[in-house]
């Protein structure tokens, strides 16, 4: 029998977990899509338990939605923004973050530009760290939302074909799917400009696509990810127009395939640019049924990790 | 080798079922606006049987049942050594206004059934709980619960420990009393 409870005291990255614990996330996340379909949507499971949402970059899905997921389980919760508080003062992380557990937080759910910045924090204090987030290093809870979304379209992933367009080099998603999808058994195949496909980044297993029709026709699953203008410092691509021409994915693209792709985003969507609008709304598109499921996942997060400890 | 003592035997098993669905009826008659809500994952087993014993005394099919988990309710969740895994509810009808059974196979210090009560109420407010136990261990209680409708009544000491058998998972109905946890 399956183990019930997480082998690690935080979710760093995918890549610190095992398949059982994703598996166990999976299980207790259908617990609490249930609860969250309810019409009084509460469980009182960590009403001793206290969060700080530290979001030292800017972020909408992701905070309302540890928010909610917080609040479904009767957590108590504190939320700390980066343009509003003393690190523009010169306060460095771990005192910030040491001043906050003074305050009694039982765990830290925390996004940070800084790639393994909740593994450093990881190292220096006792409270759970859940990664929402960090730099382009890794995002655990979107590639595990991403994969349980996933398994509810296509079944068990083991053998199906997952491809991941766009910019790949920027993305702590693509990098957070790719050790998700690979420890469910699936197959990865990345695709978009050369310019934003990491050197070398085979010998994590993927295999690489600089055409879209190839890889659509390739695919079960299309994961579309956004262009991240703002990290990048240095032109990757002539313009938006051009790339939206070479790489957008719009629906002539999908019937040409002639068969029945799962479209995934995670959002914001750049209408017109990775996605045309007639495919993010049609009903291939799951991009709100993910958003259901983040919340379901952050729950059985929380609650598998407020177990552990 | 197990060294529990048989305290209620298969004939004597299905007896008891069958009293408990008479005393039932006795109560609610044709079961308008009542329902059974097992408590997983014992609780569930004991509601069907239940259900199917009502069925066959009154012939019709319509009594509402489901299944409650009551995992993110308990009180000692944090302090438990080993987390307990979450089975799944499913009560796909409003509780509001309905006169709710609450069903579980042993009712022993009663924090089961302080934790399905709270959980009941986040499906509505029903009009009325009652609790239906196959087993009462009535001297183990840590909180002010008693059930309605009783099967057995076991006076043991606090280390004892009371197995249900149930025939869909064991092959036999049976209960079992064992001298401790641990011989089980």
């Amino acid at each position: 029998m399956r183990g019930s409870q997480l082998s690690t005291k935080h979710v760093l990255g995918i890549k610190y977990l095992t398949e059982s614990d994703i598996r166990l996330i999976f299980e207790t996340a259908e617990n609490f899509k249930e609860v969250i379909n309810r019409p009084i949507k509460k469980v009182p499971s960590l009403r001793d338990v206290t969060v700080a949402n530290l979001f030292f970059e800017n972020s909408t899905r992701t905070r309302l939605s540890f928010e909610l997921a917080e609040k479904r389980l009767s957590a108590d919760v504190v939320n700390f923004s980066a343009s509003s508080s003393s690190v523009k003062k010169g306060e460095t992380l771990l005192d910030t973050v040491n001043n906050i557990l003074s305050m009694k937080v039982d765990m830290v759910v925390m996004r940070h530009p800084a790639p393994g910045a909740a593994y450093f924090l990881s190292q220096h204090i006792d409270a759970n760290i859940i990664n929402a987030g960090d730099g382009t290093h890794e995002h655990p809870t979107q590639a595990l939302l991403d994969a349980y979304s996933m398994r509810e379209q296509v079944g068990d992933l083991a053998g199906k074909k997952i491809a991941i367009f766009g910019d790949i080099l920027h993305s702590r998603v693509a990098l957070s799917n790719i050790f998700c999808l690979h420890k469910l058994g699936a197959k990865v195949r990345v695709c978009g400009p050369p310019t934003l496909i990491p050197k070398h980044i085979e010998k994590l297993g993927v295999s690489v696509s600089y055409s879209v029709a190839e890889t659509m026709a390739w695919c079960d699953v299309a994961n579309l990810l956004r262009i991240q203008l703002e990290r990048q410092d240095i032109k990757f691509f002539p313009s938006i127009r051009e790339y939206a021409q070479y790489f957008g994915i719009n629906q002539d693209i999908i019937n040409k395939t002639g068969k029945k792709i799962v479209i995934m985003h995670p959002g914001p969507i750049n209408r017109g640019v990775e996605i045309s609008s007639e495919v993010a709304d049609s009903s291939d598109s799951i991009i709100l049924q993910q958003v259901e499921n983040g919340v379901a996942i952050r729950m059985a997060i929380l609650y598998l990790l407020a177990a552990k400890r | 080798m197990k060294k529990g003592r048989t305290i209620l035997d298969k004939e004597r098993f299905s007896l008891t079922i069958e009293r408990l669905c008479h005393q039932l009826i006795e109560r609610y008659d044709n079961f308008e606006d009542t329902c059974l809500v097992g408590i997983q994952t014992s609780g569930v087993v004991m509601t069907n049987r239940i259900l199917t014993g009502l069925q066959k005394i009154l012939n019709i099919k319509n009594i509402q049942s489901g299944n409650l988990d009551i995992t993110f309710y308990r009180d000692d969740f944090r302090i438990r050594e080993k987390p307990l895994q979450a089975s799944k509810t499913s009560i796909n009808f409003d509780l509001e206004n309905k006169k709710v059974i609450l069903v579980d196979d042993v009712l022993y210090t009663g924090r089961t059934i302080q934790a399905a009560m709270s959980a009941l109420q986040d499906h509505g407010r029903p009009s009325q709980v009652e609790m239906l136990t196959l087993v009462d261990r009535r001297f183990n209680r840590h909180l002010p619960i008693r059930a309605d409708y009783v099967g057995i009544t076991v006076d043991s000491i606090d280390e004892a420990y009371v197995q249900v058998e149930w025939a869909e998972e064991k092959g036999v109905d049976k209960v079992l009393l064992f001298g401790s946890k641990r011989e089980k």
